[in-house]
């Protein structure tokens, strides 16, 4: 898979197609200031997702992981950059110029799963009301039609059978099947494309593996594109054909999940790895090379956004600009002056 | 590290009296702690670990109602204790490090003056003193001097999880009671206080007793292990032999549901159902209603403990090698 910076070469044959995507979000310095700083949630971010692929969006709290998977959906309009989606024609379209019937269609074909399925839902609402809203907003079926439909879904996401749970509130079902009804809700849209958002970090370990088969299944069934985000590497092992690693705003690196794990090339990639704890009491971990903690990246200065904590960055790495992400071999991409 | 222990729970059992009925959350649990030496508690949530936690420092709801059992400290058993005496045991021998390390500060407060406080209630030190004794334990704890004198939102999540880490230190516990410490961080900095708080305990030669959800950090951290399952304890032995040779069938579908980064990549497994509610529990043994392995006795008799050297777990089908029939 070729992606490269700019407008992707292989975007024709991508489902969603991110071109240098960037978010900033002003920060008041104070009253009456007029000279506002700005934080770079996320900065020149470019990536393909192909029809049916699950792309993993992996990093810690405020690398911009969340600000890009709502970008890619708009529900958060990007600062700069291009958010390219294939339409019915099946031609990609920039979504930042959708109205009307083309924008109610993107609505339909790009769906949204988030963390907390104790938050996403309204708690006055019945299963069969949240499942069937998106129908309602869309107007599409009458009422027995909905009803049928999504019977169908909940049975599919594995809450069966679809009638015991129709009727009943959110707060009666347990926290793995208000998950399944978070995604029933976003599948039955039929969408080609879902973000979803961290789905299983708030769920138990014996809950979250049903949760992880299901989506991976449904997407095999269904062909959708998924782009995971998620902070687990673990779990990215198990969701993402490919993942992309970000730091401060910025992908630093990407390419197939095993092959990133078993050979991380960025140095960032490489703590993070070290990082992680494993479940086997007579494993040893390297040291970690790295210090200090994630800042946010406030006007950043001209340099590799990972400078402050990495353990082999030089002069060069502080001259120069953060570096382009690019081919370092074997469809691995890095953003890195020294790797 | 010794073999005397420090804390010795006894037949535990702990029940919240709610209106929709009694939750036995802590349900009858027995373990020792020896000096020096790491428990880990792992469990689901709702399995009763920080109930446990809870207990034993006796920082009870109105509504808990302390049933049985002993919680013997150094000797002195904490459940006969008054509110009084048992306020001069927290912190000097007995701490805790919660989770919600925003929620641990006050946030109107200097950190260094808030664990000025806790040294001067328990007259361990004070004036001078005890900002001498608030540096040795920001040194500890790898925290930069300068932010003795800053307030809790000046802190980075980690660092506040350091923060409280000091002020449980302060008295020199026997005992450390660690809930979910690094639950809210990121995984980088989970590490540094992974490593610190176990150079620290080993430093020491404290005893801890660490609670979490993530089979990955109690295997790192902790030199015995009890897996929990509904109020009781199921499993329990030295982290090395639980991981490599599980008996109970619960312990053994969590470690194969767990997903790991690192070595082959194994077929996660899906434990069937939802954990048990705890105002309902089922027959037998709790654990029957998901069990791969359950037999007509699982379903009506509470299980015998099965006893493999100093690890064993309590079930009517073990799936050890030496279980079979």
């Amino acid at each position: 898979m070729n992606v490269s910076v700019g407008i992707p070469a292989s975007a024709s044959l991508a489902l969603v197609s991110a071109v240098n995507l960037a978010k900033r979000y002003p920060v008041s310095a104070g009253w009456f200031r007029r000279d506002r700083s700005f934080i770079h949630a996320v900065d020149g971010v470019s990536f393909d997702l192909m029809p049916g692929e699950t792309l993993g969006l992996v990093g810690e709290s405020g690398c911009g992981k969340t600000t890009t998977g709502r970008m890619l959906v708009r529900l958060t309009e990007p600062t700069d950059g291009q958010v390219l989606f294939k339409n019915q024609s099946g031609d990609l379209e920039d979504i930042a110029h959708l109205k009307g019937a083309p924008l109610k269609d993107f609505r339909r074909r790009a769906q949204m799963v988030f963390q907390d399925p104790y938050e996403s839902m309204n708690p006055r609402r019945t299963i069969f009301d949240t499942v069937a809203e998106p129908l309602h907003v869309q107007k599409i079926g009458d009422h027995s039609e909905r009803f049928e439909r999504v019977s169908e879904t909940l049975s599919m996401v594995g809450l069966t059978p679809p009638a015991s749970f129709l009727f009943r509130f959110p707060h009666e079902l347990s926290g793995g099947q208000r998950q399944r009804v978070a995604i029933a809700r976003a599948l039955v849209m039929e969408p080609s494309f879902v973000v979803a958002d961290e789905p299983t970090s708030m769920l138990d370990i014996s809950i979250r593996t049903g949760i992880m088969q299901l989506m991976n299944e449904l997407a095999d069934r269904l062909g959708i594109g998924y782009l995971y985000i998620t902070h687990d590497l673990a779990v990215a092992r198990y969701m993402c054909s490919r993942i992309a690693v970000m730091y401060l705003g910025k992908i630093v690196e990407m390419g197939d999940t095993e092959d990133v794990l078993q050979y991380p090339v960025h140095p960032y990639t490489k703590a993070l790895l070290s990082a992680v704890p494993v479940p086997d009491p007579e494993a040893t971990r390297d040291a970690l090379s790295i210090k200090g903690s994630v800042s946010a990246p406030v006007d950043p200065l001209p340099r590799c956004r990972f400078y402050d904590r990495c353990p082999i960055a030089d002069d060069y790495c502080r001259d120069n600009d953060h570096p382009p992400l690019e081919d370092k071999g074997a469809g691995r991409l890095a953003a890195c002056h020294k790797a | 590290m010794t073999t005397d222990p420090v804390l010795v729970v006894e037949d535990l059992k702990m029940h919240y009296v709610t209106r929709a009925g009694t939750v036995r959350a802590v349900d009858g649990v027995s373990f020792a702690v020896a000096r020096g030496q790491s428990l880990g508690l792992v469990g689901e949530s709702g399995c009763g670990k920080s109930s446990i936690a809870m207990t034993l420092l006796k920082l009870l709801p109105d509504n808990a109602r302390l049933v049985s059992g002993s919680i013997i400290l150094n000797g002195v058993d904490l459940t006969t204790l008054s509110e009084d005496q048992m306020r001069a045991h927290r912190w000097d021998r007995i701490s805790m490090v919660f989770q919600a390390a925003m929620n641990s500060l006050d946030p109107v407060y200097r950190v260094g003056d808030q664990i000025i406080e806790a040294l001067e209630a328990h007259s361990a030190s004070a004036g001078r003193d005890a900002m001498e004794r608030v540096r040795e334990l920001f040194d500890l704890v790898s925290l930069d001097p300068t932010y003795i004198r800053r307030y809790p939102h000046e802190y980075s999540g980690g660092m506040r999880q350091r923060a409280i880490i000091a002020m449980a230190l302060a008295c020199e516990p026997d005992i450390i009671i660690a809930d979910e410490p690094t639950t809210a961080l990121d995984v980088i900095v989970q590490d540094h206080i992974l490593r610190e708080m176990q150079a620290i305990q080993r430093s020491l030669n404290m005893s801890m007793i660490y609670i979490s959800h993530d089979m990955a950090v109690i295997a790192e951290v902790c030199d015995v292990v009890g897996v929990m399952y509904a109020g009781k304890l199921v499993e329990f032995g030295p982290t090395t032999e639980v991981y490599a040779r599980p008996i109970h069938p619960y312990t053994k579908a969590l470690m194969s549901a767990f997903p790991s980064v690192r070595g082959e990549k194994h077929d996660l497994t899906t434990l069937p159902g939802e954990p048990p509610d705890l105002l309902d529990l089922p027959a037998g043994c709790a654990f029957h209603p998901r069990c791969a392995y359950a037999t007509d006795e699982c379903r009506t008799s509470i299980p015998p403990t099965v006893q493999r050297g100093d690890h064993w777990a309590t079930c009517w089908n073990p799936v050890d090698d030496l279980g079979g029939e």
